[in-house]
């Protein structure tokens, strides 16, 4: 197994770059899974507020 | 076939299209990925001259493929959106700038763990790659003047200019290894010839076209979440909301 | 100050900063539009006189002379046309061979010869495997040098 990702003197150049990339990329959809999610939060109070000011009149 | 195109230029019925579009180009993202990966990585034989550190170009053709692509569609949907008026254009050039960005300083690092072993050095002055840290910049540059603008239109309108000169520096990047001397090597692949293998330059399509269907899907989910936060108080948002997410 | 005036005064303290960037990066740049210069260029008196500059191009074949305390190296850049004498104390880059581009940052003197201080490989955008580049040698007796650096 070790064999496999072994790139023998250019190991952490190889690793280095495709390390660095996925992180990125996972970081991106992390982040913007939590944007969408801060929104609908958002979306629902509004949505509350609107069907309290509703109860008022 | 007559399709009503401008009916999906609302953000309205732009909304649910885009949602459904996504899983289209984030599967087939995914599983070429996948092949790509498996294949550059372990499959394919090192290189005659730099050994297993060529195995970068399958991340850094990529990336800096969708740095400048993903620019000249930010600027593209700038002007569409500042001509026409069209909220949903300049929401696109705005969902695109992230993914370009890292795109850009991803091309940077792993030219830079690249150059290492081959040239002898991390960074050079020279003109691909000085242009290349150039657009970076003018990503930068683009998120935070649409960032501090309140103003929608106004954030649009001023951030978009900016995409639209930034723009003329992406020609300056793809041609600047044959206008100067540089240390960056010339392009391998061109739409007239290929200095690679055949293995090795289908990997790196495949790796390519990973990238675009991957920056597709991404600025679909972004360019959904700007949409619902321009439009929070619009009737259709409110209706939406009373859905089951 | 009111909000719009200081957010105002933001926007345009950061252009001025993005521009201030791009500015310092162009000058870094402006250095090394010609980011080499080749051995006909020095010979054609084109090359910057007593400060520092880059040579390009390739490592004649059969020119490479390493001395004793094994950091000393002597070899002529050529572009095919013209070559020039060059000295170098130092750590060479894995890619670096006869026939291999290479960029070369130093010091020309009187007599032409030219004494680096920082040795790079350049590449060309050929990429294959160890096997068919074998195969490919075998076939044409030697491998022709790269034309990329000459173009």
């Amino acid at each position: 197994m070790a064999e496999l990702f072994d790139m023998g003197k250019h190991t952490w150049f190889v690793w280095g770059s495709y390390a660095v990339f996925f992180i990125f990329i996972v970081a991106e959809l992390v982040l913007l899974g939590r944007r969408r999610r801060t929104i609908w939060q958002r979306l629902s109070r509004i949505k509350r507020m609107n069907s309290g000011d509703n109860n008022e009149t | 076939m007559n399709i009503n195109w401008f009916k999906y230029a609302s953000p309205a019925s732009f909304y649910p299209l885009a949602g459904k579009m996504i899983p289209w180009f984030a599967v087939p993202a995914v599983i070429l990925a996948v092949i790509g990966l498996i294949m550059g990585l372990f499959i394919l034989p090192p290189d005659f001259k730099q050994g297993e550190s060529y195995r970068i170009i399958f991340i850094h053709v990529p990336a800096a493929w969708m740095s400048m692509v993903i620019y000249l569609a930010m600027a593209f949907w700038a002007i569409i959106g500042m001509v026409w008026n069209s909220r949903l254009s300049s929401m696109m050039a705005t969902a695109l700038a992230p993914t370009g960005a890292i795109f850009c300083f991803l091309a940077l690092w792993t030219g830079a763990l690249w150059g290492k072993p081959t040239w002898g050095t991390y960074w050079v002055w020279d003109a691909r790659l000085t242009t290349q840290l150039i657009l970076l910049f003018m990503y930068f540059g683009y998120m935070a003047l649409h960032a501090a603008i309140e103003d929608p239109r106004r954030a649009a309108r001023a951030s978009g200019l900016l995409a639209v000169v930034g723009a003329f520096n992406v020609p300056i990047i793809y041609f600047s290894v044959q206008w100067w001397n540089t240390l960056h090597q010339g392009a391998s692949i061109t739409p007239t010839k290929s200095e690679m293998a055949a293995s090795m330059a289908s990997v790196m399509l495949i790796m390519a076209i990973a990238a675009w269907l991957y920056s597709i899907a991404v600025t679909l989910k972004r360019v959904r979440c700007e949409i619902l936060d321009r439009e929070r108080h619009a009737a259709w948002v409110a209706e939406l909301s009373t859905e089951a997410k | 100050m009111k909000p719009r005036q200081k957010r105002m005064t933001i926007i345009l303290g950061g252009l001025a900063g993005l521009g201030i960037v791009i500015a310092l990066v162009l000058n870094a740049f402006q250095g090394n539009l010609v980011f080499f210069f080749s051995p006909s260029q020095i010979a054609a008196n084109e090359a910057p006189e007593g400060r520092s500059f880059r040579l390009g191009g390739l490592v004649e074949e059969g020119s490479l002379r390493r001395e004793d305390d094994g950091l000393t190296v002597h070899f002529y850049v050529t572009d095919t046309a013209q070559r020039v004498p060059v000295t170098y104390t130092g750590i060479l880059p894995d890619l670096f061979t006869e026939g291999q581009g290479v960029v070369a940052q130093g010091k020309l003197d009187g007599s032409g010869h030219f004494t680096a201080s920082e040795v790079l490989a350049k590449h060309d955008e050929t990429y294959m495997a160890p096997e068919v580049a074998e195969a490919l040698e075998l076939a044409k007796g030697e491998m022709p040098a790269s034309s990329s650096l000459v173009q």
